[in-house]
């Protein structure tokens, strides 16, 4: 098979590091070969961050260029624009609808930029939507985002619901387990959000 | 057993395969998990030193012990250990060292972009440099091997795309850790003039034996496809260069980086009709290539600055690529900041308030440089801040300060301070204590009374040390109380003597630290005047003419509400 390719992104601390962990983990138990980026370091604090994921029979960088993702997931809808470069043409974005203000915006520098789902349709890409903070908020905290997340991006992937189920054990502390898998769940039959 | 590891967690599984008895190092991203992986290991010994140049001689000193050692540090790192690293190049080994150093191409989280290769080359040390995880866990192992029958410590080179990267690997059990009984040779361990000049043909001996192995060695392979353009390579750029080219090249893969082999790159160059070298950073094989008089391409078509990636590459090798869309309008910036709560902010905005010049060092708090707050005026490296202060003072520099954190401090602004206490000069020292190294990810240090197995060990006492230092005047201030803060930081400013303030408040996010109710605003008090914004925190932000908080990212430290002249600011009952 083609090598799969898939974007991570989101603001520094929303969990991309559990999210790409959970991510390996599944690509793992399934039997692939598979590389995972990961973001450590200064960006982690409140910056952007983009973690790539990349599966197939051989995968050689670990790193997606412009161009090639078919799959761009983002936990906050400006960082879906910020890369959106990375999507091959008519790509899916999985993306939260929710905003994170950057100092800039915050600061009154810069402006958020309006209708940026239908920016991404003009384009020629599949936007899927959610409201993913009011679905973390429901699973039990806001902190469950990455997992809300990840919930939706695997309606995206083949695998059975069993791998996911014993990657998400396997990467998540065992108290956290029962949170994680409800907000998992709740993201993965969510409706897709109108904003 | 197969898994996804880390680079770096392969690294550390390398270590652990090995037999490995002792790990010793200092965090910096992106070598930090090495360490924090061998710490998983119960048969490994593992420290955080307090800084690289120690860790470096801890390695030393167990491998003269008889046992294998290991140490990992980032790229500027190997500076600090630099001085121990050239004369144990003379010494050799007892049993093996490995120094795994992570070079960072691109500075995600660095000061400068150097190429630790040229370190292998003047220390006269061999260096590996694995291109996934699985070689990682195999060239450390085989690190140990090399350093143990060439004499030599060994050098692991790792990129970030390497270090933090995931690929699937093959694991073995842990060898029955090696023992070499160490016995008196200070013909071999003294390096005084008599004896190093004895030691110095020896290293020269060992790199001609190693260029030997070069030649050979399973590191390096050739990898024939089509021989219209031949590519020498190593590390993340390997994988690029594949992606790019599958087998429509042929590849000269380099897992030894130094020295470098002359005869297998003579005899590829023979077979390919056009030479090019893609590597990172430095033009270190190019130049290699050169010396041996072939036509190659490298720096005159690839960046010196900044990382690779497979667009560069087929850009400049005339392979198409897809430039992807734009959204085509301007995307604001997300810069790192400072966390909600962090202890840190208040400190800053005082030094802006008073006007103060800041001599800066690494860690979190050099984010106080970046707007709003932009209240630091340099950042060179780690201790930098201490004796650049005293330099700036020496020299009639008038109303600065400097700043560095806890951590920082142990590793190498203590020697700054000892410098001040010596030689007396006007300056005021704040020591940003968050009681954690903070930036690489919440390690334990010499100040935290932690180890890093979590476990309660020595603590070092920051006031006593600077009493100690020859500084009279140590006073300690709680950076969420602005006022006092101020104050403390203008009277020790306008005593003409040495003095320390030690801003104490452990870093939000550490497990231990209580967090307290959110504060909200009050939106008829609140006349919108931002005075509250100027601090640059991520909770606060406008909405029309008034400011909110949100309560999800507020800590509740309490700093926005001393700001505002309203009185707008209070806690949220209702989260109480």
């Amino acid at each position: 098979m083609e090598t799969r390719n898939i974007v991570i992104v989101g603001v520094g601390g929303q969990g991309s590091l559990l999210a790409c962990n959970l991510m390996g983990r599944a690509l793992l138990l399934e039997g692939y070969d598979a590389k995972v980026s990961e973001v450590h370091g200064m960006s982690q604090r409140g910056g952007s961050v983009v973690t790539y994921v990349r599966y197939g029979d051989k995968v050689y960088s670990p790193v997606i260029d412009t161009g090639r993702a078919e799959l761009l997931v983002s936990f906050e809808l400006l960082e879906a624009a910020r890369w959106f470069e990375l999507l091959r043409p008519g790509g899916t974005i999985v993306t939260n609808t929710g905003r994170i203000d950057p100092i800039p915006v915050i600061m009154g520098a810069a402006e958020y930029p309006d209708n940026l789902q239908g920016k991404f349709r003009q384009k020629g890409a599949i936007v899927d939507a959610i409201d993913a903070f009011t679905i973390a908020a429901e699973a039990g905290s806001q902190k469950c985002v990455n997992m809300v997340m990840m919930g939706r991006l695997s309606k995206y992937f083949p695998f059975a619901d069993e791998t996911w189920q014993k990657a998400l054990e396997e990467t998540v502390p065992a108290r956290l387990v029962d949170m994680n898998k409800k907000a998992f769940m709740l993201g993965y039959n969510a409706k897709k959000g109108v904003i | 057993m197969k898994s996804l590891l880390l680079g770096n967690a392969a690294i550390a599984r390398g270590a652990w395969e090995a037999g490995v008895c002792l790990a010793s190092s200092y965090p910096g991203t992106p070598s930090t998990e090495i360490t924090a992986n061998i710490a998983k290991y119960d048969e490994i010994y593992t420290e955080w030193a307090s800084n690289e140049k120690v860790a470096m001689e801890v390695a030393f000193g167990a491998s003269l012990a008889g046992r294998r050692s290991f140490t990992g540090m980032k790229h500027v790192g190997l500076n600090v250990a630099a001085d121990a690293l050239f004369t144990i190049s003379y010494t050799g080994v007892n049993a093996g060292l490995v120094c795994a150093v992570a070079d960072e191409p691109g500075m995600h989280s660095s000061q400068n972009e150097q190429d630790s290769r040229h370190y292998a080359r003047a220390a006269k040390v061999p260096m590996l440099e694995p291109a996934d995880s699985q070689e990682c866990l195999n060239f450390t192992k085989y690190g140990y091997a090399l350093s143990e029958e060439y004499d030599t410590p060994v050098l692991i080179r790792t990129s970030t795309r390497i270090a933090h990267s995931q690929s699937i690997v093959t694991m073995s059990e842990r060898m029955n850790p090696p023992f070499f009984q160490y016995e008196k040779n200070p013909q071999k361990y003294v390096m005084m003039p008599a004896y190093a000049r004895e030691r110095h043909p020896i290293v020269e001996q060992r790199i001609l034996d190693l260029i030997k192995l070069a030649e050979d060695t399973f590191l390096n392979r050739v990898e024939m496809g089509d021989t219209k353009i031949g590519i020498i390579t190593s590390g993340t750029c390997y994988q690029y260069v594949k992606e790019v080219f599958g087998g429509k090249a042929s590849v000269l893969k380099l897992g030894m980086v130094y020295p470098l082999p002359s005869k297998l790159i003579t005899s590829f160059a023979a077979k390919v009709d056009r030479l090019v070298v893609v590597e990172e950073l430095e033009p270190f094989i190019e130049e290699h290539c050169k010396k041996l008089g072939l036509k190659v391409s490298g720096k005159d078509i690839f960046p010196i600055c900044g990382e690779l990636s497979q667009n560069i590459i087929a850009d400049k090798l005339g392979v198409s690529y897809n430039d992807g869309m734009k959204i085509g309008e301007e995307i604001p910036g997300r810069p790192p900041v400072m966390c909600a709560g962090c202890s840190h902010r208040g400190l800053f905005y005082v030094l802006g308030k008073i006007k103060a010049v800041v001599l800066g060092d690494i860690g979190c708090y050099t984010l106080g440089a970046a707007p709003p707050l932009s209240a630091m005026d340099t950042t060179i490296c780690m201790g930098s801040s201490i004796s650049s202060l005293h330099g700036y003072v020496r020299a009639g520099g008038k109303n600065a300060v400097c700043v560095i954190g806890d951590s920082t401090f142990a590793h190498m602004g203590i020697n700054g301070l000892i410098n001040i206490g010596y030689n007396r000069s006007d300056c005021t020292v704040i020591i940003a204590d968050n009681s954690t190294t903070g930036m690489t990810g919440h390690q334990e240090n010499p100040t935290t009374g932690v180890n890093i197995k979590g476990e309660p060990c020595g603590k070092m006492d920051i006031e006593a040390v600077c009493r100690a230092s020859g500084i009279g005047r140590v006073r300690v201030v709680d950076t969420y109380d602005l006022e006092e803060t101020e104050r403390v930081i203008r009277e020790e400013m306008s005593i003409p003597e040495p003095s320390v303030i030690i801003a104490r408040r452990p870093c939000v996010l550490l497990k231990t630290t209580k967090a307290q109710p959110p504060v909200c605003v009050d939106a008829d008090k609140c006349i919108g005047c931002k005075m509250c914004m100027k601090i640059g925190c991520p909770a606060i932000s406008k909405k029309e003419s008034k400011v909110i908080i949100n309560g999800a990212v507020c800590s509740g430290c309490g700093v926005c509400a001393q700001l505002c002249k309203f009185g707008a600011i209070g806690r949220d009952i209702s989260q109480t």
